[in-house]
């Protein structure tokens, strides 16, 4: 089984409610959910889908094409009518255009009357969309008994009389889906044992952050990353501060100052955001200043689109600031490997006194992946302040080995800490010593950017060792670019994948295979290419690239594999 | 008390010669003296300017951070740390002008940090631009004709936006001025001091101009009375007057919620949140018959 189910309708109509109620029931019944989402950048109206995939296994990518789609609007049926296959069933609440019963589809389409129903059986308008759930459980062989516990959960808080209206408004869907379908009415999908962790890749990042360490956030808001300043202001007990900035700028200056006072800090934003940023990215190079920069990424330039997805501003987390800084890029592609990347980069920054930016994009943002388990890594690094009995007197860069100087917070055990964003002496005192301190400086922060370097995991490989072809990608798109392989090796081709979690400093690499290398990627000037061929001087014939806004899914990568 | 020479810092000052700087950097020290501060229990944070070089010239923690970006660095190092008195020492330009948004909201945030605006009335490191703060008419290295928007009136502002503690002092007048800022120190919440602070290389008028038009606000004026004090603040045309223009009543200061939670100390001191805790936040992930979703 892979089932492919688009819920589509305006801003306002409730189609989150559905795809999460509807995912969840998948769950319930034992079956992993992906669920990606693509909406506009408005309040009320438009065109939105809530797109759910399941399978007996996680597929954690995204799929084009729709085995169901569910329209709670027309405009919506005609703006997804082309993602329905020809066998696909289309469930709206327009009839269907022959009464007659003559045209050929007929017999994939059902009509719901959302909203009358919902005003009959629950009471009010409001419940068309447990209506339009019900009917999709019905369509999609899901046992009333999983909808009604998971609304009942959902809407516990609100009270008994919600709860009812929307069970019993869901039920009225339900009995006039199965009706309609007669028949074609699917058998029920038999229940399994499994349970699996569903999630975002952001849901996880102030969850893992905190277990780092992190006491403190400050963030302006901003699509598609809002929702992670939100984790930690509405979850008190995961002991973060967290403030809502005026700009940008303001956000990254006092988490920069909340880390040199020893608190682990970070920050969040989009490019737009991040653009404000840089000078404090800068800043957080010369003072040695760990820092955690989440850059979720949305297609620019300048405001692009907001709402939807891009992997255009890889080149732009490596070059972002000015002067010669070392920084660590990471890119994670599920809510696991964002869980295990969080907790290194808060490692990262403090072990190397360095910014640190984790970037995601719009889809790991507001995407649900189901896994088997989702954990902490077991162990998780401690903070590296150092002991100030160490030191008779401080100076806090002191010179050394690694380019790596002991770090005290201000104040810490009755010293005093001296930070500058000019050049500085080991004091930390503004010099304008050209002959000594500067080279010295200089030398100091490149030899942290050459440690790092060997620090920074290679990329993981999947069959490339018989490949004539390998697609090389990075972050969000590897579950896309996994299935692409798998599809094409059925077909007989010898394909192989690489797959960039760590991207800066570029990591020390294998010898290129003798293969075709091609990158895959959520942006029109193949960065990742751009970035290998002048980085670690690799051949790279060509990228696979997106630039619509919309995740790259396999069918994208088949259709244009050369 | 703690003794001036604690204070003392051995980096070269890089200020003009009779720059009134040297008196605003006096009057802190005495300040920090007589307030028995000792230095690891300051953090000075500074942007970009010759009046943002301070921190480097007494012994104290030192943040030195990006033009106009103090306040938001100072709010961050006083919400991870306060126990620390941290105290931002920069100029017009930087505070008003590069920084003036950050201002805004630190007025309405009301974090427990003093704030010391070296207000000299113009660009003095670049050589001789306007600053917010340049009266309108005066001619500079830039504005030729003279300048031809109004300034800033900061100290009205910060009276408007629920600033609670709002002065005025002279770099002229050392004494005068460490009384201003021992008591904007002692004031729990923001406190703003702006200091007039002539620049003798590229202002227009010399230090003796100023000295003749500081005057004392008056003994009868009411602090607590912020209408009164926003006429104060804007009555610069003839005169300056001198002294603490507005005191109210402390707010609660910023983060007061987050740190009932946490407690007063430095967060490097607390320990990791318990592992239980965010293995239960990874475990409400998984969907199971019984678990129910919190929106």
């Amino acid at each position: 089984m892979d089932r492919n189910i688009f819920v589509t309708g305006a801003a306002g109509e409730g189609i989150q409610t559905i795809g999460d109620v509807v995912a969840r029931c998948f769950l319930t019944q034992g079956y992993p959910v992906f669920a990606s989402q693509e909406f506009e950048s408005r309040i009320r109206g438009g065109n939105s889908s809530v797109r759910i995939r399941v399978a007996e296994e996680p597929r954690n990518a995204p799929r084009e094409d729709a085995d169901v789609l569910l329209a709670l609007n027309p405009v919506a049926r005609e703006h997804y009518a082309d993602a329905l296959r020809s066998d696909g069933l289309l469930i709206s609440s327009t009839p269907p255009p022959n009464e007659t019963g003559t045209s050929t589809d007929e017999r994939n389409r059902i009509s719901i009357p959302f909203v009358p129903l919902a005003t009959t059986h629950g009471g009010e308008a409001i419940y068309a969309n447990a209506v339009a759930a019900g009917a999709l459980c019905a369509a999609v062989g899901l046992p009333f008994e999983d909808l009604d516990g998971v609304l009942s959960s959902a809407f516990a808080k609100r009270g008994d009389e919600v709860v009812r209206a929307n069970v019993d408004a869901a039920r009225a869907g339900f009995d006039r889906a199965a009706s309609q379908l007669g028949d074609d009415v699917p058998e029920e999908l038999p229940r399994r044992a499994a349970t699996y962790a569903y999630a975002s890749a952001h849901e996880t990042i102030p969850i893992a952050a905190a277990a780092a360490g992190c006491r403190f956030i400050s963030a302006y808001p901003m699509s598609p990353s809002t929702g992670i300043i939100t984790a930690f202001a509405r979850d008190a007990d995961l002991g973060v501060f967290a403030e809502q900035a005026e700009d940008e700028i303001a956000a990254i200056n006092m988490s920069l100052g909340a880390s040199a006072a020893g608190a682990r800090a970070m920050t969040a934003t989009s490019g737009g955001g991040f653009a404000l940023m840089i000078e404090g990215i800068s800043l957080a190079g010369m003072i040695e200043t760990p820092i955690v920069i989440v850059l979720a990424q949305r297609p620019g330039p300048a405001t692009g689109l907001p709402t939807r997805t891009a992997q255009e501003d890889l080149l732009f987390a490596i070059r972002a600031g000015h002067g010669e800084f070392p920084r660590v890029v990471l890119a994670p592609s599920d809510p696991q490997e964002t869980i295990d990347l969080t907790v290194r980069a808060f490692d990262l920054a403090d072990r190397y006194q360095v910014p640190v930016v984790l970037l995601t994009d719009q889809y790991l943002a507001d995407s649900r992946f189901s896994l088997d388990r989702l954990e902490l890594p077991a162990e998780i690094p401690a903070d590296r302040l150092a002991d100030p009995a160490d030191f008779e007197t401080y100076a806090r860069y002191t010179p050394g080995e690694t380019g790596v100087s002991p770090r005290l917070a201000f104040g810490q055990g009755g010293h005093t800490v001296c930070l500058d964003s000019d050049e500085h002496t080991p004091e930390g005192h503004i010099t304008e010593d050209l002959r000594t301190v500067r080279p010295a400086a200089v030398e100091k922060r490149l030899e942290k950017a050459r440690r790092l370097r060997k620090e920074i995991r290679p990329p993981d490989e999947d069959r490339t060792d018989d490949a004539d072809l390998i697609l090389v990608g990075w972050g969000s798109t590897r579950g896309a670019i996994a299935e692409a392989v798998d599809r094409l090796r059925a077909d007989g081709r010898e394909v192989g994948s690489i797959h960039f979690a760590e991207l800066w400093p570029l990591p020390e690499l294998e010898p290129q295979k003798e293969a075709r290398y091609w990158t895959v990627e959520g942006n029109a000037t193949g960065q990742l290419a751009q970035l290998l061929r002048g980085g670690v001087g690799w051949s790279v014939e060509g990228t696979i690239g997106r630039s619509d806004g919309l995740p790259i899914d396999a069918r994208y990568i088949l259709e244009r594999t050369p | 008390m703690t003794k001036i020479e604690e204070h003392a810092s051995p980096v070269e000052n890089q200020w003009c010669p009779g720059c009134p700087n040297f008196g605003i950097l006096a009057a802190l020290k005495r300040t920090l003296a007589e307030l028995d501060l000792a230095p690891d229990e300051v953090c000075l944070v500074s942007g970009i300017g010759q009046a943002a070089k301070l921190p480097h010239y007494l012994k104290a923690n030192v943040y030195n951070g990006l033009h106009g970006r103090a306040i938001p660095a100072a709010i961050g190092i006083h919400v991870a740390n306060p126990k620390l008195k941290t105290i931002v020492t920069s100029g017009d330009g930087d505070l008003y002008g590069e920084g003036g948004n950050h201002l805004l909201h630190a007025f309405r945030r009301n974090p427990d940090i003093t704030v010391i605006a070296h207000d000299n009335r113009i660009y003095a490191l670049t050589k001789g631009q306007a600053s917010p703060t340049t009266p309108r008419g005066e001619k500079t290295r830039l504005q030729f004709d003279g300048v031809e928007i109004d300034p800033a009136q900061m100290l009205a502002t910060a009276i408007d936006h629920g600033c609670t503690f709002v002065a005025r002092g002279f770099a002229g007048d050392i004494d005068g001025l460490t009384d201003i800022l021992k008591r904007a120190i002692a004031h729990r919440g923001l406190s703003l001091v702006d200091v007039i602070q002539p620049c003798i290389t590229w202002g227009n008028h010399p230090v003796d101009w100023y000295r003749e038009r500081v005057v004392p606000i008056p003994d009868d004026h009411d602090p607590a009375d912020r209408d009164r004090a926003v006429s104060v603040a804007l009555d610069v045309e003839d005169s300056f007057p001198v002294g603490v223009l507005c005191e109210l009543p402390e707010r609660e200061p910023f983060a007061a919620s987050y740190r009932e939670r946490v407690g007063d100390g430095p967060l490097y001191e607390l320990p990791r949140i318990d592992r239980s805790i965010v293995d239960e936040r990874l475990a409400r992930l998984v969907v199971r018959e019984e678990s129910t979703r919190e929106e």
